[in-house]
């Protein structure tokens, strides 16, 4: 394990959290919330590039694995490496929260906060409403768009600062098929282009077509960890069966 | 921001920039509801070149405040708590500035008959035989010490019945005649106040002349050596003006509706 | 009696014949509270914005007396004022008493709590809802709060016409540490106090009428200023 490093950014936690030169490592990961543990010792490596589907039933904790991997969220317990190039990883929430400002002032506030240079920004700028499809509503109130146009907001704005590491959290769980499809295209691109990406979906064919590796949460824990035709030809343990067959089931 | 911070400074600047001398008046309210100030003072301010400022509160709060040093002159109507004030040494002499009297006003139905009654004790007492409602200042002002003085001469005890046909408003004369007003009930206030007073609906005055309600006033000059900074010299000025003849006849020369309110009576 | 009817009249009757003494009057009136107000939102802003984000010992206890500050009776905080610009009192060197800076130290006191509590609630509220976004964009404390405090303006403009309502309609205090003196500390509610205790109900009515259209006329320019902000937020 290399150096503990404290991460320069205040407010950011950075107990528990040293820096890796060979992929992501959770060890133990502890949390809890008014007594009630909720993260219940997590264990995970993962490789440093590709794509990992994180999935499991509601509430198995999978929102909150990534807020600690994002740093917003202190853990009780447990350590989490990152390589020194993805120490400031970008999340996109399961619920987006967008100022009540305009598409572009969104994308602008988040090019300053991601410290681009003045005179690049209107340049980045263009770039992430045109990654988006939303340079017609550039003008347009953030809170008015549809919730797939907020959706594809909020992915080009955790984009802006060129993440090495990007957590997405069922990024296209309000998205109608060809959005759905544009935002899997752009996952692609962004995992080709060497950058880690965790994806959280309940879409199981979303996670076949993207995921080089799965991890099934459960009640807190990781249960299974494993390459992507594996797990879902032969799941091992019997929450993911479960998880897998009412999938199935559903969705024939 | 900035311009929040310089709006507020400008504002400031504004309202420190002021004045020439000036001196504060501590009064009792009826001398400035009356509008006897607005009458005189003008002609005090073009002779002196000094500019009084009236704070108008009950007796009692003027002289508290001059005891405070909050103020250069008193003008009040409380002759023993004015004697008391120069004999604890607050103020350097109290002089006789002019006077007017009480009267007692109600409903002009006059129920308790104030209209026949031969002096202040039988009017007071037919109040209270008939329960009509009184209102009191309640206040500890000149006017209320006054009241409280005849209530007591004519052997009626208030306390007794305080809250049923005896009403305390605790405020000022204009409040306590509203309520009065309102009521329809009795109340006592000096004739100044009542002259000036507008919103007198069928309210007349019902009984006066009695020597007993005599209302004097006093002006007393507060003592510099217990209040070194009042401004001593325009309070000296004020004084002797109120006291002088053309203060004397200004005074005199006030009338409301024809009626003169205050009688000057300096020595 | 005197009837609403008169009041109306004599309100409109003033605001045409442009009445001088009206002018002043509304005029100290406007000085003082916006002062007041100015110095309130400069002070309370801030510390609504401490009590809503800060982290620090005492901050629980700190909220809870602003907002009880909030229901301070005008009348304490004049008698206090009084006693401390008093010239028995400690400040007595500023010679402050009647004048209208100890009006809108009177009414800074009696408005400041209202601003920072109002600013407090409504910074936490969106502290609360943006905390995470702005954590994973990598804010840094600087920009969480000017992101907040830039976000938070609608609120913050309620929480300062808040303010200015309360502290043009005040009366209790700045007749005390006032003394209503004509011409010098004479405003909008002392003349309403004062012509009521003469009996010019109507005069007290019409004068009611002119603060309360006047507290129409800031509000509505207010929002208006509100509205236009929206527009170019929103683009
Ligand atoms: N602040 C909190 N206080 C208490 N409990 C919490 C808190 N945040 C989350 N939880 C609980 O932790 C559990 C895990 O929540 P989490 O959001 O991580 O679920 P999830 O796996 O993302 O589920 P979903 O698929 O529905 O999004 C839930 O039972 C939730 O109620
Ligand atoms: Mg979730």
């Amino acid at each position: 394990m290399a150096e503990p490093r404290i991460i320069p950014f205040p407010d950011h936690d950075t107990q528990g959290k040293t820096v890796t030169s060979d992929g992501i490592k959770v060890q133990n990961l502890y949390l809890e919330r008014d007594g009630q543990p909720l993260l219940r010792g997590v264990n995970l490596g993962l490789n440093a590039t590709g794509v990992t589907a994180l999935i499991g039933p509601n509430g198995a904790g999978k929102s909150l694995l990534l807020k600690c991997i994002a740093g917003i969220l202190q853990p009780d317990g447990g350590s989490i490496d990152l390589p020194e190039t993805q120490r400031f990883p970008a999340l996109v929430f399961q619920k987006p929260v967008l100022l009540r400002r305009s598409v572009r002032s969104n994308l602008l506030h988040a090019l300053k906060l991601a410290k681009v240079p003045r005179k690049l920004r209107p340049g980045r700028l263009a770039e992430l409403l045109v990654l988006a499809d939303l340079t017609r509503q550039s003008e347009a109130p953030a809170r008015a768009l549809s919730g797939g146009e907020q959706q594809r907001l909020a992915m080009v704005r955790a984009l802006a600062a060129k993440p090495q590491l990007l957590l997405l959290d069922e990024p296209t769980a309000s998205l109608d098929p060809a959005a759905t499809s544009a935002i899997e295209e752009l996952t692609k691109r962004t995992a080709h282009a060497g950058v880690k990406v965790i994806l959280v979906t309940h879409n199981c064919a979303q996670a076949r077509r993207l995921a080089d590796d799965v991890a099934f949460l459960s009640r807190g824990q990781v249960t299974e960890h494993s390459a992507a035709e594996t797990f879902f030809a032969d799941p091992k343990s019997d929450g993911a069966r479960a998880y897998l067959s009412s999938e199935l089931i559903l969705q024939p | 921001m900035r311009t929040i911070a310089l709006s507020v400074a400008f504002s400031l600047t504004a309202t420190m920039a002021c004045c020439g001398p000036f001196i504060v008046v501590q009064s009792t309210t009826s001398t400035a509801n009356s509008g006897l100030y607005d009458a005189i003072l003008p002609q005090f301010e073009a002779e002196s070149g000094i500019e009084a400022r009236v704070v108008a509160v009950g007796t009692g709060q003027a002289l508290n405040n001059a005891r405070n040093c909050d103020g250069d002159v008193l003008l009040v109507h409380a002759k023993s708590a004015e004697e008391q004030f120069v004999a604890e040494g607050y103020g350097t002499e109290r002089f006789d500035v002019m006077y007017n009297d009480f009267i007692i006003v109600g409903p002009g139905v006059d129920p308790a008959h104030l209209n026949d009654a031969e002096n202040a004790s039988v009017a007071l007492s037919s109040i209270s035989a008939t329960g009509e409602t009184f209102v009191s200042r309640g206040d500890e002002s000149g006017t209320h010490q006054k009241e409280r003085a005849l209530w007591e001469v004519a052997g009626i005890d208030t306390e007794e019945n305080n809250g049923d046909w005896y009403r305390e408003t605790g405020s000022g004369m204009g409040a306590t005649l509203n309520a009065a007003v309102a009521m329809g009930a009795y109340t006592m206030t000096d004739r100044a106040t009542w002259l000036a007073f507008g919103n007198r609906n069928t309210h007349e005055i019902l009984f006066e002349g009695d020597p007993v309600l005599f209302n004097q006033y006093g002006i007393i000059a507060v003592n510099p050596e217990v209040c070194p900074n009042v401004r001593s010299e325009q309070a000296q000025v004020f004084v002797d003006w109120m006291l002088s003849d053309a203060g004397q006849s200004a005074i005199g020369a006030y009338t409301r509706d024809g009626e003169q309110l205050f009688f000057p009576n300096a020595d | 009696m005197q009837t609403f009817a008169d009041s109306f009249s004599t309100a409109f009757g003033l605001i045409v014949t442009g009445d001088p003494i009206l002018y002043e009057v509304v005029g100290l009136s406007l000085q003082v509270t916006f002062s007041a107000v100015a110095m309130a939102v400069l002070v309370g802003g801030p510390l609504g914005a401490i009590l809503a984000i800060g982290r620090f010992p005492g901050r629980g206890i700190l909220s809870v007396v602003v907002s009880a500050l909030m229901g301070l009776p005008p009348v304490v905080v004049g008698l206090g004022l009084y006693m401390a610009l008093s010239q028995s009192g400690p400040f007595a060197v500023f010679e402050l008493l009647y004048t209208p800076m100890a009006m809108i130290l009177a009414q800074f006191i009696i408005v400041t709590p209202i601003i920072a509590a109002i600013s407090r609630q409504v910074l936490s509220d969106l502290s609360l809802e943006y905390g995470e976004t702005l954590r994973a964009l990598r804010a840094t404390r600087a920009q969480t709060i000017a992101t907040l405090l830039w976000e938070a303006r609608p609120g913050l403009l309620t929480a300062t016409l808040a303010g200015l309502g309360r502290a043009f309609a005040e009366v209790g205090a700045v007749m005390i540490v006032g003394g209503n003196i004509n011409h010098v500390t004479r405003v909008m509610t002392t003349s309403i106090a004062l012509e009521t205790s003469k009996g010019e109900l109507a005069m007290a009515m019409g004068l009611g009428i002119i603060l309360l259209i006047l507290s129409f006329g800031i509000n509505a320019a207010l929002m208006g200023v509100r509205g236009t902000q929206r527009a170019r937020a929103y683009g």
